[in-house]
């Protein structure tokens, strides 16, 4: 057996005990130790993706694990997620008094699952993969154990992901039932081969897509997100609403795009109903929302119709836009959410969208920076965030769905209003206290590469968009 | 009617008579008690699809484990579950609705009609001397020994995350440190004081 293509991931695990252990041994006093190690081991597990970086795709661990373009691509994005998202946290865990071993090594085990999933050759594998994740972020959303309100959040989404996660069951069993295989490749080609219109396969199809759009955050299951969101604490929000995403998306590629393809006609209908009522109720919704987290979250909702409409327009053009889509909005995600972990002190909870009141008068330089996220996140022209709406929304063109590319349009402009709006309290309301801003200079650093990456990354899209064409290619 | 079928029809009548018993009495400790019912019906099922491995570990782990810590949990905690189950009669109308459609709903597609005997062989029989746990086991650390070890780790991230969730120092507990037990000295506990004596009056 080759364990070779594997290494990133076995190396990810295997530093994530030995990082639990030490940090036993060193105590909780010197969690910084803990921290320096959670990052080093995440930058080590990016240098062994890129070092031998594959071209065509090796199956290994018998047909359970797949090595191509596309997981590679989605290990060092997720990777370098989660590094950034410590940086923005670290403060923030040390005020409140979380910063403890266990927060770093539940958000690593996170990593390590998601590593499965995008390298999920295989129902099993992939299925273990989500459940290791996403039993590290329910734990994650309950760590700060006296809050009330995150312990109800917890439980809502243990409670609701649970049943996702029988639904996704279910239903792989029932694909399981009729073509006699769990290898992803396997039911594939087993479901070409068939007659189409077996009504088996639809109904497993149907438990699937309400699992993947569950987990996803897309309307109609969309009810979690803002109590999760808003009742974690803000770090936490962070890296749920960042790399999780990112695996979310590689689960619903490898098993619709990589397993059922031969089923589109049937999931994209599906999914073209999600997106458009995800575009809709997550703007719609979002205008009302006074609580800067809550409005955030619908804007994920939002987001994740946006990123819905590549995958429903189907075809390779389609699905690498729905991946480079997500790609940038996990980016601006970490950045508006980082903003919210970084400017919250000690003592200070940046809650609503009037706590930013008058940051551009009190801090102008981190206010231009939010400024150019929320510019990308409505999707105005000269930011990332106007190419990937673009590509998206050319993807539903080109597939002769012209009538959700207006939709989709129509919803942008009225997903503007509420960024506009954050950033009108920021340049024009007068601040309502003056305590100054004190922001860790790492964190400070990272937030301006983040926002600035808004503006930097314009010449370089072609590039990424091809990255993201040539991870596509390589699905079978 | 062979054998095979009217133990297959005992074993099923009790299981399901179980399950209802289960849902419906009002006594905690009998409802557990009818669920370990439940489970020893369905060993007894598994058995005949000799699949003897899986009917043993869930007589040995549900029965064996987790329903007697069930058990002592209910009498320990002494819950008034029949306060909790209050609203079951209203409720009873509509979630038996929902249930019927889902079991017809079911019934249409999973039927014979499509995993029928003429759809799906009949898996081959095996001799006495086969050992279902033996195969379990050679294919468990070989084929799926990558998906057994994912499994290994979301059990770790339970544990993790069971003690950093519920751990902690609480001012109130009477926690007693045994180094410093140990190491206690006759000066920390005892004082001698001289006084004099008092006489008997």
């Amino acid at each position: 057996m080759n364990f070779m293509p594997a290494l990133p991931l076995i190396f990810l695990f295997g530093s994530t005990c030995a990082i639990l252990l030490i940090g036993l041994y060193v105590g909780e006093r010197r969690t910084s130790v803990v921290y320096v190690l959670s990052q080093v081991a995440l930058i080590t597990t990016v240098a062994l993706v890129i070092r031998d970086a594959q071209a065509a795709p090796i199956v290994a661990l018998h047909g359970m694990f797949v090595r191509d373009r596309l997981a590679d691509l989605l290990d060092i994005a997720i990777c370098l997620l989660v590094v950034a998202v410590f940086v923005y946290s670290r403060r923030y865990l040390s005020d409140r008094d979380m910063y403890r071993t266990e927060y770093f090594v539940l958000a690593l085990f996170g990593v390590v699952g998601m590593m499965v999933i995008n390298s999920a050759a295989h129902f099993l594998s992939l299925y273990l993969g989500l459940e290791l994740m996403a039993l590290s972020l329910y734990a994650m959303v309950a760590f700060q154990r006296d809050s009330a309100r995150a312990t109800e959040a917890a439980m809502k989404y243990f409670v609701l992901g649970a049943l996702a996660s029988g639904m996704l069951l279910y239903g792989m069993s029932m694909l399981y039932g009729v073509t006699g295989s769990l290898s992803i490749a396997k039911v594939a080609s087993t479901i070409s081969a068939m007659p189409p219109g077996n009504i088996v396969l639809v109904f497993g199809l149907v438990f699937v897509i309400v699992g993947l759009l569950f987990k996803i955050g897309a309307v109609p299951f969309h009810m979690w997100i803002p109590d999760v969101y808003d009742g974690a604490p803000t770090v936490v929000t962070l890296y749920i609403g960042t790399a999780p995403k990112v695996a979310a998306l590689a689960l619903i590629l490898r098993l619709l795009v990589g397993g059922l393809q031969a089923l589109s006609p049937s999931w994209r209908e599906m999914l073209v109903i999600a997106a458009f009522l995800s575009m809709g109720v997550g703007n719609v919704v979002a205008i009302s929302q006074t609580n800067l987290k809550r409005m955030l979250a619908y804007s994920a909702i939002a987001h994740m119709g946006f990123a819905l409409l590549g995958l429903a327009a189907g075809g390779r053009e389609g699905y690498a836009d729905a991946l480079f889509y997500l790609l940038i909005y996990s980016v601006m995600s970490l950045g508006a959410f980082g903003l919210v972990a970084l400017l919250s002190g000690p003592g200070r909870e940046i809650e609503y969208i009037d706590d930013l009141k008058g940051l551009s008068q009190r801090n102008p330089w981190i206010a231009f920076l939010m400024l150019l996220l929320m510019f990308a996140m409505a999707g105005v022209p000269p930011t990332a965030g106007f190419y990937a709406k673009l590509a998206v929304i050319q993807a539903a063109v080109d597939a002769h769905l012209i009538w959700l590319a207006v939709a989709a349009v129509l919803f942008s402009v009225v997903g503007a209003y509420y960024y506009l709006r954050v950033v009108k309290v920021m340049y024009f309301d007068a601040p309502e206290d003056d305590r100054p801003f004190v922001l860790p200079l790492d964190g400070k650093f990272l937030f301006g590469l983040n926002g600035l990456s808004m503006l930097l990354l314009t010449p370089w899209i072609g590039t990424i968009i091809a990255f993201c064409h040539s991870a596509i290619q390589g699905l079978p | 009617m062979t054998f095979e079928q009217i133990v297959f029809y005992f074993f099923s009548g009790v299981l399901v008579l179980a399950a209802v018993v289960v849902v419906t009495v009002r006594n905690p400790v009998k409802a557990a008690l009818a669920l370990v019912l439940a489970f020893f019906s369905a060993a007894g099922l598994w058995i005949l699809l000799e699949a003897e491995f899986l009917a043993i570990v869930l007589v040995l782990v549900y029965v064996g484990a987790v329903m007697v810590l069930f058990l002592f949990v209910v009498m320990m905690l002494d819950i008034n579950i029949a306060e909790l189950r209050e609203g079951f009669g209203d409720y009873l109308p509509i979630g038996g609705i929902v249930a019927a459609l889902m079991v017809v709903e079911m019934a249409i597609i999973l039927g014979p009609r499509r995993f029928g005997l003429a759809k799906v062989p009949v898996p081959q029989a095996h001799g006495a001397t086969f050992s279902n746990t033996r195969m379990l086991g050679d294919l468990l650390y070989t084929t799926y020994v990558y998906p057994f070890e994912i499994a290994a780790a979301i059990l770790l991230v339970a544990i993790i995350a069971a003690i950093a969730l519920t751990m902690r120092r609480r001012p109130e507990t009477k926690y007693q440190n045994p180094a410093e037990q140990v190491r206690v000295q006759r000066s920390d506990r005892l004082r001698i004081i001289r006084m004099p004596s008092e006489k008997k009056g």
